[in-house]
């Protein structure tokens, strides 16, 4: 088992933010979190950093019990987040952005790492020198999750990647997504509110509502479910 | 793409004259009490005069002048938008010829400054006033440090020169230590305040780092003011030591020999002024060198990327607090460094050197020079110790010419005189990373 929350609860002050959460991740996996606005996603996902702590439940990653480790800490256990939003750093180069992903990692793997993602993002190659900020938003998205994989993590969790972008860049940012998983091994967990994507990209899928799990199946299961379907896909990719 | 065609791209000569009109109505309204009325004393009694023809000239100025103002300003604009149409394509090419361009203006600069006492060998004022440019170039980079890389916008930082500059002081008067002993500890000392003071401080952001940073700095003020055991409070410190020439110090006659007989020169005061300029010159070259060696590390490029993003660097799990505190505290310990210059220089200090006019001006130096531009901060030294200079002329007016010109590089260049950012890493052409 790669990642297991048992019993999550989290506040913000006084709202009750993530109420008794049950989520698993194994090895391989592309596992999907898919729900609306505000139904506690990202929370869920800045929960796992410690940031807001979980006030009950427990979280463990790879074995380890991580639900009191202080931030940083988390973040080096071979866990890369893909923040919500991109968040390069925009008035630095690209290569720079793609150094920082490195910083904890083995100066040793350096190269190889960057050989990597450019023959994973060949675009970032040809921009390498060029300021982060100056990129399109797809090519911003493709660099924070190269940054990302800079650390060679273990899991990656992605907040929205498709945020904002242009339908073609969210198709190649979901073909990424396969990729990592069937080429490379990585396994995932993929926050998002555009369902069509995320669940055909996914494994499996929890469906969240109201800081709870309120559904949970296979990705093909979830997309053929009649619930899923009204509330999240009707109207928008009901041709699917 | 064909150029675009904005609706207000060229205003035609009808409105051009519309507005210059305006102008000239507002000139004639403000005109007819200041300028066409006066009072004059005849025969002992006070008479309203007319100045018709004055008036007159002065509206026609107006006009004339709005025209040309407005003309320039819409040329401006228009050169303006077309870079910006173009800077779009220029991408990383543009970025690496600005960088070398950039340095060989640095060492122009450099040049200049070593050469400048040597021109100016008896002219003791331009070597004291670049002695004061350079003390303000040191300042500038070691806050540039903190504000222009870490972002951490500091309002407080004269309290570490004030640190520094006491540190030496009161080692140097009360335990008899020299000027090189005194220096590097004395920097570690306003580090180690930097340090204390970022410790609690840290964790604000924005605005709310300001006035802690800001409170502080009125803090180690109002202690050396009140402190008058320890600090001599608002008399200061006086007959503070002078640095040596290697033990020779720079004095008329004294029965150990000094640098003039050591060297058979005839004594001249201008040997420490220059000799000053010369130790200011170093130790600013070595924060540079320092500071420009510690961008290209890792935790220089941390420092920047908390600048830019804090919740991604803590998402790629590096520790920001540390990359912040160790940013506040090296900037404390350059500061540190410049006060004990500073204090060795004038041979007496007061907490009056050390009011928050003084973190303003140090702030001001960094955010127009162009935040993080080590250049920018030189030419915003200069700019701000000369306009000053200059406007001694002008009396009580030199205020207002250092506000006009401030607001001038806002206008013109709101990033900073040098808004330019030079890439920690480059490649070379043939494909290989060059550090």
């Amino acid at each position: 088992m790669m990642l297991q929350l048992s019993g999550v609860h989290a506040h913000y002050g006084h709202i009750h933010a993530l109420r008794g959460i049950d989520l698993s991740v194994q090895v391989g996996e592309v596992v999907t979190l898919i729900g609306a606005n505000g139904a506690g996603k990202s929370t869920l996902l800045m929960s796992l950093f410690g940031q807001p702590r979980v006030s009950a439940g427990r979280i463990t990653f790879d074995g380890e019990d991580i639900t009191r480790l202080p931030t940083h800490i988390i973040a080096r256990r071979d866990i890369s987040l893909v923040p919500e939003g991109r968040r390069i750093f925009p008035r630095m180069t690209v290569m720079e952005n793609l150094l920082m992903g490195a910083v904890l990692a083995d100066p040793r793997n350096l190269d190889v790492d960057l050989k990597r993602m450019y023959a994973l993002f060949p675009i970032l190659e040809e921009r390498l020198e060029q300021r982060a900020g100056t990129l399109s938003g797809g090519e911003q998205q493709m660099l924070a999750i190269a940054r990302a994989l800079m650390a060679r993590p273990k899991l990656l969790l992605l907040d929205e990647p498709s945020l904002g972008l242009a339908p073609l860049y969210i198709k190649k940012i979901f073909q990424t997504i396969r990729e990592l998983n069937e080429d490379h091994g990585m396994t995932i967990l993929l926050i998002e509110q555009n369902a069509h994507h995320a669940l055909r990209a996914a494994h499996r899928g929890y469906v969240m509502q109201h800081g709870q799990i309120t559904m949970t199946g296979t990705g093909r299961d979830l997309l053929a479910s009649a619930e899923v379907r009204a509330a999240y896909l009707e109207g928008g990719h009901a041709a699917a | 793409m064909p150029p675009l065609v904005f609706a207000n791209d060229a205003p035609t000569a009808a409105e051009r004259l519309k507005d210059a009109s305006g102008v000239a109505l507002i000139a004639l309204l403000l005109g007819i009490p200041m300028i066409g009325l006066t009072t004059a004393d005849q025969g002992g009694s006070l008479q309203v005069l007319t100045r018709w023809p004055l008036l007159a000239a002065f509206i026609a100025a107006s006009f004339c002048g709005r025209l040309v103002v407005r003309y320039l300003l819409d040329a401006l604009k228009r050169r303006r938008q077309a870079q910006d149409r173009q800077a779009g394509a220029a991408g990383a090419k543009e970025t690496r010829r600005g960088g070398r361009m950039l340095e060989s203006i640095g060492w122009l600069a450099f040049g200049l400054a070593l050469v400048l006492p040597i021109v100016f060998s008896d002219n003791r004022y331009v070597v004291d006033t670049a002695t004061t440019v350079l003390i303000y170039v040191m300042l500038g980079w070691g806050l540039n440090v903190v504000v222009g890389l870490a972002g951490l916008l500091d309002l407080g930082h004269v309290a570490f020169y004030a640190v520094g500059a006491y540190a030496y002081a009161l080692l140097s008067t009360q335990f008899g230590w020299g000027f090189w002993a005194a220096l590097p500890v004395a920097g570690i000392i306003a580090g180690v305040f930097g340090l204390a003071l970022g410790w609690p401080s840290l964790r604000l952001r924005g605005d709310y780092l300001a006035i802690v940073t800001l409170g502080f700095g009125e803090i180690i003020r109002v202690v050396l003011i009140n402190w008058t055991d320890f600090s001599g409070g608002p008399n200061g410190i006086s007959s503070i030591p002078r640095p040596t020439f290697f033990g020779l110090p720079f004095v008329p006659s004294s029965d150990n020999p000094t640098f003039a007989t050591y060297f058979g020169l005839e004594f001249s005061p201008m040997h420490r002024i220059i000799f000053l300029y010369y130790v200011i010159l170093v130790l600013s070259l070595l924060t540079n060198v320092l500071v420009k060696r510690l961008r290209k590390l890792p935790i220089g490029r941390a420092w920047e990327a908390v600048r830019e993003d804090e919740i991604a660097c803590k998402a790629l799990g590096m520790n920001v607090t540390n990359a912040k505190l160790s940013a506040f505290a090296l900037g404390a310990m350059l500061g540190g460094v410049a006060g004990v210059f500073f204090a060795a220089r004038q041979g007496f200090i007061s907490p009056e050197s050390f009011t928050f006019n003084e973190s303003a001006i140090i702030l001001a130096i960094v955010v127009l020079g162009g935040m993080g531009s080590q250049l920018g901060v030189v030419l915003a030294s200069v700019v701000l110790v000369l306009l000053p200079e200059l406007g001694r002329d002008f009396a009580e007016y030199r205020m207002l010419l250092f506000g006009a010109a401030m607001i001038l590089i806002m206008v013109w260049r709101p990033g900073g005189i040098l808004s330019h950012r030079e890439p920690t890493l480059l490649l070379s052409s043939e494909g290989g990373r060059r550090e």
